[in-house]
C-alpha cells in the first residue's frame, strides 16, 4: 500500500498539475478588472502556500523533532534539511510569480512593501540555513546547529502571513476567505484554486521525496567512502 | 540564572574594560562607518535628518557584527568552555550574561553614535532624546539575537563569514523597528506600534535564547 502510493505521487501530482493548467488557462474566465493577468492566482498562490506552510513549516516541526531527546534521529535532520532546500525553490518561485503580476498591476518589478519584503528575507533565511550546514563538517553539531537555526528563522513566518493586516501594504489582503471565513471566489475559479493548492503540495512532498533519497544514497557513499579509506590506512600501516 | 548571568557579563565587561578593544576599535570604527555614510550619500542629502535615523541603526548593525564576533572569540578561548562545563553554569545565565554585556557596549557604541548623528547627519536633538528608549529597547534586542547567532555561527571554530549571512535576516526586521521609531521620533508621530514590535522582539529573543542556547552549547 506503502509502495504504491509512492509510485503513485508523481504521476498524481503531474495529472492535477495538468489539470490546474488546463483549467487556469482554458476554462476558467478571465477577471472583470485584470483579465488574463489574473489567471496567475492558480500559481502564485498556491506556490506561495507551499514556500511559507508547507516546505518551512515542514522543516521547523522536523527540527523540533529532532531536537526533541525523544524523537531525535537523523532521519529528522534529513527532512528537515531537505524541506527547507525544497523550500529555496518555492520561496524563489513565489517570489518571480509574484513580480511578474506586481509589474502590470503596480507599475515595478519590486517594491518595497512589507510581505515582499518579509518573504525575500525568509528566502535569505533559508540560503543562510544552506551555508550553516555547508559550514559544518561534524553531522551532530551541523544537525544541531541547523535545526535551531530553522526554528529562529520560522519566526518570519507568521510576520509574512499578518504583514498584510499589520501594516499598508499594496499586496492585498484576505482573498479566498474574508475574516468572516466568507468565501469571496465562485465556481470553477475557486476549484481550480483548489486543485493548484493540492497539486503544489502533492508537488511538494514529491521533490522532497526525491530530495531525501538522493541525502540517504550520500549519507551511505560517504560512510562507505570514510570505511575504504580506514581500511586502507590500516593496510598501509601492516606494510 | 541570574547570578550566573552577572557573574558572565562582569567578565565580558571586565575584559572589555582591560583590552580597550571597544574603545580604540569598535567606536572609531562606527563613527567612520557614520562618517562614510554620509560622504556617500553626498552634501545635499546627508545634511537631511530624515536620512539620519537609517544610517545609524546601519552603523549600528555593522557594529553589532563586529561586537558578536569579539564576544565569540572570548569565549572561544583556550580553557573557556572548559571551564564552564567544569563549572556547571546554567548556558541560560551564559546567554543572559552574554547578551547584558553586549548590550552594555552597544549602548555604550549607540550614545556615540548618537551624539555623531546630531552632529554630522544633523538629526534635531529633542527627537533624538525622545528616541533614546526606544535605541536602547532595539539596541538589548540586537544583543539578544546577536549572542544567540553568535552561538549558531560557531565563534572562534566557525567561518567569520558566517556570522553576517546568518543574523543580518534577523537583524532586518530590528533594524526597520528601530528606523521606524526614530523617525517617529524626529517627526513627532505616534511610536506606540514600533515600540510594541521592539518589545516582542527582545522577549521572543530571550526566550529563544534561555531555551536553545544550551542545546548550542552542548554540541
Amino acid at each position: 500500500m506503502k509502495q504504491l502510493s509512492q509510485r503513485l505521487l508523481g504521476p498524481v501530482t503531474l495529472a492535477l498539475l495538468g489539470l490546474t493548467f488546463w483549467l487556469g488557462l482554458w476554462v476558467t474566465p478571465p477577471d472583470k478588472v485584470q483579465g488574463n493577468l489574473a489567471r496567475l492566482v492558480y500559481v502564485h498562490p498556491a506556490v506561495a502556500w507551499v514556500a511559507l506552510y508547507v516546505s518551512f513549516g515542514t522543516a521547523t516541526i522536523a527540527s523540533v523533532l529532532y531536537l526533541w531527546p525523544r524523537t531525535r534521529s537523523i532521519v529528522m535532520d534529513r527532512v528537515a534539511h531537505c524541506a527547507m532546500e525544497v523550500s529555496v525553490v518555492f520561496i524563489l518561485l513565489t517570489l518571480i510569480t509574484g513580480s511578474i503580476w506586481g509589474r502590470p498591476t503596480w507599475g515595478v518589478w519590486w517594491a518595497w512593501d512589507a510581505r515582499l519584503t518579509s518573504t525575500a528575507i525568509l528566502g535569505v533565511f533559508a540560503l543562510a540555513y544552506l551555508a550553516l550546514r555547508r559550514a559544518n563538517d561534524d553531522p551532530e553539531l551541523r544537525a544541531r546547529r541547523s535545526a535551531v537555526f530553522a526554528i529562529l528563522a520560522a519566526i518570519n513566518v507568521p510576520i509574512i502571513h499578518f504583514s498584510v493586516q499589520w501594516w499598508k501594504t499594496l499586496h492585498q489582503g484576505a482573498t479566498v476567505f474574508t475574516s468572516n471565513r466568507t468565501l469571496l471566489i465562485h465556481g470553477l475559479m475557486a476549484w481550480t484554486l483548489l486543485i493548484s493548492f493540492l497539486a503544489f503540495t502533492l508537488l511538494f512532498f514529491w521533490l522532497l521525496r526525491a530530495r531525501y533519497r538522493l541525502e540517504v544514497v550520500r549519507g551511505e557513499r560517504y560512510e562507505t567512502s570514510v570505511a575504504e579509506a580506514l581500511l586502507e590506512r590500516r593496510r598501509e600501516g601492516v606494510r | 540564572m541570574i547570578r550566573t548571568a552577572l557573574l558572565v557579563a562582569a567578565k565580558d565587561l571586565r575584559i572589555e574594560r582591560r583590552s580597550r578593544v571597544l574603545l580604540w576599535q569598535v567606536v572609531p570604527f562606527g563613527v567612520m562607518g557614520l562618517v562614510l555614510s554620509g560622504l556617500a550619500l553626498g552634501p545635499t542629502h546627508a545634511g537631511h535628518s530624515s536620512a539620519g535615523p537609517g544610517l545609524f541603526y546601519l552603523v549600528m548593525v555593522l557594529v553589532a557584527l563586529l561586537m558578536i564576533n569579539r564576544s565569540r572569540a572570548v569565549e572561544g578561548s583556550t580553557g573557556t568552555r572548559t571551564s564552564v562545563a567544569t563549572l556547571g553554569l546554567d548556558p541560560a545565565g551564559v546567554f543572559l550574561g552574554k547578551a547584558l554585556a553586549l548590550a552594555v557596549e552597544l549602548w555604550i557604541t549607540g550614545a556615540v553614535l548618537l551624539a555623531g548623528a546630531v552632529l554630522v547627519l544633523h538629526t534635531a536633538l529633542v527627537g533624538t532624546l525622545q528616541a533614546v528608549p526606544s535605541v536602547v529597547v532595539i539596541l538589548a534586542a540586537l544583543a539578544a539575537s546577536g549572542t544567540l547567532y553568535g552561538a549558531l555561527s560557531g565563534g572562534g571554530e566557525g567561518p567569520a563569514t558566517l556570522l553576517p549571512v546568518l543574523s543580518l535576516p534577523a537583524f532586518a526586521p530590528l533594524l526597520i523597528a528601530g528606523e521606524r521609531s526614530f523617525s517617529a521620533a524626529l517627526r513627532g508621530g505616534a511610536l506606540w506600534q514600533w515600540w510594541v514590535i521592539s518589545i516582542v522582539a527582545l522577549a521572543a529573543y530571550l526566550a529563544l535564547g534561555i531555551l536553545l542556547y544550551g542545546v548550542l552549547e552542548d554540541s
